[in-house]
């Protein structure tokens, strides 16, 4: 078994695995983030031949560690990186309790964050990447930490995952040496990494308040409307992971959270659209 | 890395051999906890000492974690009082939740799944029909599992709360009606002592005898080490608080027929967590217990299952203690052949 030290945020990962390949695309791909080398770490993810003859024959990588489903269906071994990343994101959403964890992607300005959250296909993972390049600090595009304590957002910018469409559309800002390898066919469709920018990660451990929540929906003509409080609750409770888990906890961030930062739900069907209506209701804010 | 569980062991007997655990350590450490279900009691048995600052939160997470998992494991056996209420039959909550609720030294930390209850066995229809009215559901619609349970389990099929997603499982006796050993449910019954809340608990002698059973009759010891330390934390309490609990402990396994798993469960317990045990007589160590030793330890640094060939030894042995081997051939063939 090999192992590989990750830090993401406020999160450390310790990944072992059957095979060296996966680890070291994530090596390659993780290479200017923070090295830790003390051996501490607050996750282990592992990933194993699904049977002990599937390392070598037709490998197929069985995703686990000290958080894992029983359900989780095993990968192919050219989608071990895919297979890696999931096993981090798993961790986060079974284990993680510093934080309440909104399944969002989060890009920061002038010490505010904006959030998107919504379905898979709402566009604000590949919202979140387009922001990067045009001056916002890239947070996250899977999950946004939210401190109970403080109600201020932490960053979680790991690796963007982009989908189909979404990777020829970056590949037209982003340079080439910031792509992770193409993995066709996966259970997601197409899937290709992308290293956020690097003062995104020089810059991770800073903290920014909650300044505007998108709902973002692709495919519609543009438009912003106003939603219910008790929607915009309920909606994330259920982009939450450990809502439930945390208690009470998790209620009284939550209901902070939404009486206090203003949302709208944003219909958009270009990037360019959508970084009009964020612009126009991004000067408004206080 | 680490090769066995050993590290978990000593952390929770004597806490302060965590202080010579490297950062590599301390991450071995964890896993392992985690994966035995142990992670919220070695956080409470550490909370006196200094650990580095990486670790802390992950104790603090485990502790608040195991907070709300009794919380909830409260609110359940709350909810199936109130669904049984008007039956007027004595609900004994089993198992973790039994701890938590007796406010118990085992239940600090303690990870709690379903909730297990056991009533008389002729009241069974009556308590299945109030919990199907409250909301329970089956969660084996198959008829064969389901005929399987109701001949020859010691439970009922188990049923999950449709809006709360909570199992709960309700026994009539503690052990399989296959099992050799026949413990006597209507005198742990007779015995069960009654909390504030109108439910029972067992008497102290018949909840460790469950707890022994559970670890050794019931399962292919999955999950033995964190039984095992219930194991080890009642005894404490009890005979600390009970200078005749010892003397009544040897009557009520005599009564239930489990004095030799007792005898090596207070041996396992002994060697392994050092529960002091200087009134019981559980005889000399025998090899099985190194056995039984080897696979309670059966964990790596990584929280992976070690020891493949142990294991599955177990396993089957696990089968063959609940069933005559006619029956244990039955069922893996109609298992078999529905996949």
């Amino acid at each position: 078994m090999h192992q590989l030290y990750l830090t993401v945020g406020p999160t450390r990962y310790r990944l072992v695995s059957a095979w060296q390949r996966p680890l070291d695309q994530l090596a390659a791909l993780y290479q200017n983030y923070p090295v830790s080398q003390d051996g501490y770490a607050d996750f282990t993810v592992r990933l194993e031949p699904e049977k002990p003859w599937r390392r070598y024959i037709r490998p197929s990588v069985h995703i686990s560690g000290d958080f894992w489903l029983p359900d989780a269906a095993p990968l192919p071994l050219d989608q071990s990186l895919l297979a890696a990343e999931m096993g981090m994101n798993l961790q986060m959403a079974l284990g993680w309790r510093r934080h309440l964890l909104l399944h969002a992607s989060s890009v920061e300005k002038d010490g505010k964050v904006l959030l998107m959250t919504g379905l898979s296909g709402s566009g604000k993972s590949t919202l979140s990447a387009m922001l990067a390049e045009k001056g916002w600090r890239f947070m996250g595009d899977e999950f946004a930490l939210l401190d109970p304590d403080t109600g201020m957002v932490h960053s979680f910018p790991r690796l963007i995952s982009l989908k189909n469409e979404a990777i020829a559309a970056m590949r037209a800002i982003v340079p080439e040496n910031r792509f992770g390898p193409l993995m066709k066919g996966t259970p997601k469709g197409d899937i290709r990494h992308v290293i956020p920018p690097q003062n995104a990660v020089n810059r991770m451990a800073d903290t920014a308040k909650p300044a505007l929540l998108l709902f973002p929906r692709f495919g519609h003509d543009p438009a912003l409307r106003d939603m219910g409080k008790s929607e915009i609750f309920v909606r994330l409770t259920q982009a939450s992971t450990n809502y439930v888990a945390l208690g009470e906890t998790g209620f009284r961030a939550l209901t902070h959270f939404v009486d206090t930062v203003p949302t709208k739900a944003m219909d958009y069907q270009s990037g360019d659209q959508a970084e009009d209506l964020i612009d126009s209701l991004w000067s408004e804010l206080p | 890395m680490m090769r066995d569980a050993q590290s978990l062991v000593d952390a929770l007997r004597d806490p302060v051999t965590v202080l010579s655990l490297d950062g590599a350590g301390w991450t071995d450490l964890i896993s392992i906890a985690r994966a035995e279900s142990l992670i919220g009691s070695l956080a409470h048995r550490l909370a006196n000492i200094t650990v580095p600052e990486q670790v802390r939160p992950i104790l603090k997470d485990a502790i608040q974690a195991t907070d709300l998992a009794r919380q909830q494991a409260l609110w359940e056996a709350d909810c199936a009082r109130r669904a049984l209420a008007s039956l007027n039959c004595k609900v004994v909550l089993m198992k973790g939740t039994a701890y938590v609720a007796g406010d118990l030294d085992a239940g600090i930390g303690r990870s709690i799944g379903d909730l297990d209850i056991m009533a008389a066995q002729d009241s069974l229809p009556a308590v299945e029909e109030a919990l199907l009215d409250a909301g329970w559901e089956w969660v084996k619609p198959d008829p064969y599992d389901d005929q399987y349970y109701r001949e020859h389990m010691h439970e009922l099929p188990p049923l999950i709360h449709r809006e709360r997603d909570r199992m709960i499982d309700v026994h009539h006796t503690t052990l399989p009606l296959t099992a050799k050993p026949t413990p006597n449910p209507q005198a742990m019954l007779d015995a069960a002592v009654k909390l504030d809340s109108g439910l029972y608990v067992m008497s102290p002698a018949d909840m460790l005898l469950h707890s022994v059973a559970h670890l050794f009759a019931d399962g292919d010891l999955a999950g033995g080490l964190r039984n095992l330390w219930d194991i080890d934390r009642l005894v404490r309490q009890f005979s600390g608080a009970d200078e005749e609990f010892w003397t009544e402990l040897g009557v009520r396994a005599r009564l239930h027929q489990l004095e030799p798993h007792l005898a090596r469960a207070i041996r396992l317990a002994a060697r392994l967590y050092d529960t002091p045990v200087d009134k019981y007589r559980g005889g000399h160590t025998r090899f099985a217990d190194y056995l039984y030793i080897r696979r309670l330890l059966a964990r790596d640094g990584w929280g992976r299952e070690s020891r493949k060939f142990i294991r599955q030894a177990f396993y089957i042995r696990s089968h063959w203690l609940r069933m005559p081997p006619l029956m244990l051939a039955r069922h893996l063939w109609t298992k078999w052949r529905k996949g």
